[in-house]
């Protein structure tokens, strides 16, 4: 049991007659496996936000189906799929207390009176705002108001959790505490979930695995691991964190050793130029010593720089670490 | 905040009320004191004339009817405008302004020539089937809707654009139906736009004179609001009940207003 995406392509029509649709999604094929925690990751604009509205109902694709737990679900309405999605903006309904924001979902499926409280003050529970039942949504934080939108939609039981940019709009510190409490309450609740976010860190951090996914098409699928380790082109391994190019070959830049000695196999000569230093890490830009003379970045812990002795206009010799780079797995087809 | 001198703040606030005053509050407190001039018995003598009760009572049966017609058109043409793209759209939107922008007597008039049972567009026919709507409340009832057409509208569109439609999806993913949907979060949501559109209309819809003078045909004790009825007194030189049936008007429209800004929360989040 899973949720299948075959072929779906989506264009949306351009602004201004006569140009050609933006295709937000080009024939996009992918199983997302039940229970786990998976990140839609992608540049703004890339179709993943698209992908979700899609899965949800709140979108028609083109042409393509969607199957969830073995339902085609590719002409179902929204209200039909079971499936709770959590909008950025909280969509928090604004006229009703946080409780029966909770209760919603249950009254419209008319269960008993007793169910429907049991239930709502047990997901206040789990999402700590018991003390703010009575409470407007206007009344609460920003990431009070997102825990409610994940106890609203919790609340129907859904096949499928869906999150689109659950945390883009809160500030940097509670965004990481409530990315942390997701993945605690993934652990708990164990419903299939996606989310969407452009943030790398975050699908890293939160996610069992993750889909890289750029102009509408599906650039790889794995592990937070194996994609950081194994990237499956140049552009996951940018999208994933910084990159320096050596000789036409991409490297994290704290996977350069640098010593300030030759002799090294395989080392090439270089000369730092700048360095800067930010809390643990000291980042230098050293010029290679050979005909382009190209300027790259190399990160380095501040102990390291600090044995090294290293400062600008010293020449160092840099060579790839051992063990960094994994052979690149087999590419994802689209 | 920009600072300004105390004195072109007086000045400012002087020129404002007197403004106001002069056009506003001195006009219409003066009809407040001709209508008591003789104490309370321009008012009873008022109410004792048949011909001042029915128009007082085709008044509201106006009224109210329009604002409904505009209540339930106008909700329905303002999620249509916002929430759906359709070819015409624009063009739609510009023509909801035309009973602004237009006089309503030529409103009547046009009315009158696509309703007409003799030479109208579609008069006839209906006039075959036994619907009368011109010299008729029908007519007046359509006349006034025209005329308050944009005011339920203008007050929805914005509330509607603003609260986005992240709510309504949220409860269509949550199980609602589309109705449900409709009646839970999206009036909810527009409520206190719709309240003050809707008295907007009816203050719009009891004041109504030139497009319903032209198809109602004024007949008196039939087809005369009170507006109409105001103008005739007025003519025939029976000052004081004119006088009344203004102040009644007027004190309508003022409670309409009163009405809402006690029932508006101070600050809607």
């Amino acid at each position: 049991m899973s949720i299948d995406i075959s072929h779906i392509t989506k264009r949306f029509p351009s602004a201004g007659s006569g140009k050609e649709p933006f295709v937000a999604l080009d024939d996009v094929s992918l199983t997302i496996p039940s229970g786990r925690l998976t990140a839609l990751l992608g540049p703004s604009g890339g179709g993943k936000s698209t992908l979700l509205r899609i899965i949800a109902g709140l979108e028609n694709a083109d042409s393509g189906a969607v199957t969830i737990e073995g339902t085609d679900a590719t002409h179902l309405p929204a209200q039909k799929r079971n499936v709770g999605f959590v909008f950025q903006h909280y969509a928090a309904f604004k006229h009703m207390s946080v409780a029966k924001n909770v209760a919603f979902g249950l009254e419209i499926r008319k269960r008993p009176k007793a169910e429907v409280k049991q239930k709502v003050d047990d997901l206040l529970n789990l999402v700590h705002l018991t003390q703010f039942a009575d409470r407007l949504p206007s009344q609460l934080s920003g990431g009070q108001r997102q825990r409610m939108a994940l106890a609203r939609a919790l609340a129907i039981e859904p096949n499928v959790l869906l999150l689109d940019e659950p945390f883009g709009a809160l500030d940097a510190k509670v965004r990481k505490e409530l990315r942390e409490w997701l993945r605690r309450l993934h652990d708990e609740v164990h419903v299939t979930t996606i989310f969407v976010t452009h943030d790398q860190e975050e699908a890293l951090e939160v996610a069992d695995e993750i889909v890289v996914i750029n102009e509408g098409r599906v650039e790889q699928v794995g592990t937070p691991d194996q994609l950081y380790d194994a990237p499956a082109n140049d552009f996951v391994m940018r999208f994933l964190g910084p990159t320096t190019e050596i000789n036409g070959v991409l490297h994290r830049p704290h996977d350069i050793e640098v010593f300030t000695h030759p002799g090294i196999a395989g080392s090439i000569p270089a000369r730092v130029v700048r360095e800067l230093r930010v809390g643990f890490e000291v980042r230098l830009t050293v010029e290679l010593l050979d005909a382009a003379h190209e300027e790259i970045t190399v990160t380095v812990t501040r102990a390291h720089h600090r044995s090294l002795g290293l400062r600008p206009d010293l020449d160092v010799w840099l060579a790839p670490t051992h063990g960094a780079v994994v052979p690149v797995m087999e590419s994802v087809t689209a | 905040m920009v600072r300004s001198s105390p004195l072109l703040r007086l000045v400012l606030r002087t020129v404002v009320v007197g403004y106001l005053v002069l056009l506003v509050a001195w006009p219409v407190s003066l009809v407040v004191t001709h209508t008591f001039d003789g104490g309370f018995s321009a008012l009873s003598k008022a109410f004792a004339d048949p011909e001042v009760t029915h128009a007082l009572q085709l008044t509201a049966i106006v009224a109210l009817s329009s604002v409904a017609i505009n209540l339930v058109f106008g909700v329905t043409i303002s999620i249509l405008l916002v929430r759906y793209e359709f070819p015409g759209k624009r063009l739609l939107s510009a023509l909801l302004d035309v009973p602004l922008s237009v006089s309503p007597v030529v409103v009547g008039l046009a009315l009158l020539l696509v309703y007409n049972p003799r030479s109208g567009w579609l008069g006839p026919a209906l006039a075959d089937a036994g619907v009368q709507i011109i010299f008729s409340t029908p007519g007046m009832v359509l006349a006034t809707t025209f005329v308050a057409l944009p005011l339920v509208i203008r007050e929805v569109v914005p509330v509607l654009e603003e609260i986005g439609d992240d709510q309504e999806w949220a409860a269509r993913s949550l199980g609602a139906s589309s109705f449900q949907t409709l009646r839970r979060i999206t009036l909810p949501g527009v409520k206190w736009a719709l309240v003050y559109g809707v008295v907007l209309a009816l203050a719009r819809s009891l004041g109504e004179y030139g497009a319903v003078k032209v198809v109602s045909g004024n007949v008196v004790g039939s087809t005369q609001t009170a507006t109409l009825l105001v103008d005739q007194r007025y003519q025939n030189f029976d000052q004081p009940t004119a006088y009344a049936l203004s102040f009644l008007l007027a004190v309508a429209s003022v409670v309409c207003i009163v009405i809402v800004s006690v029932l508006r929360p101070k600050q809607e989040a």
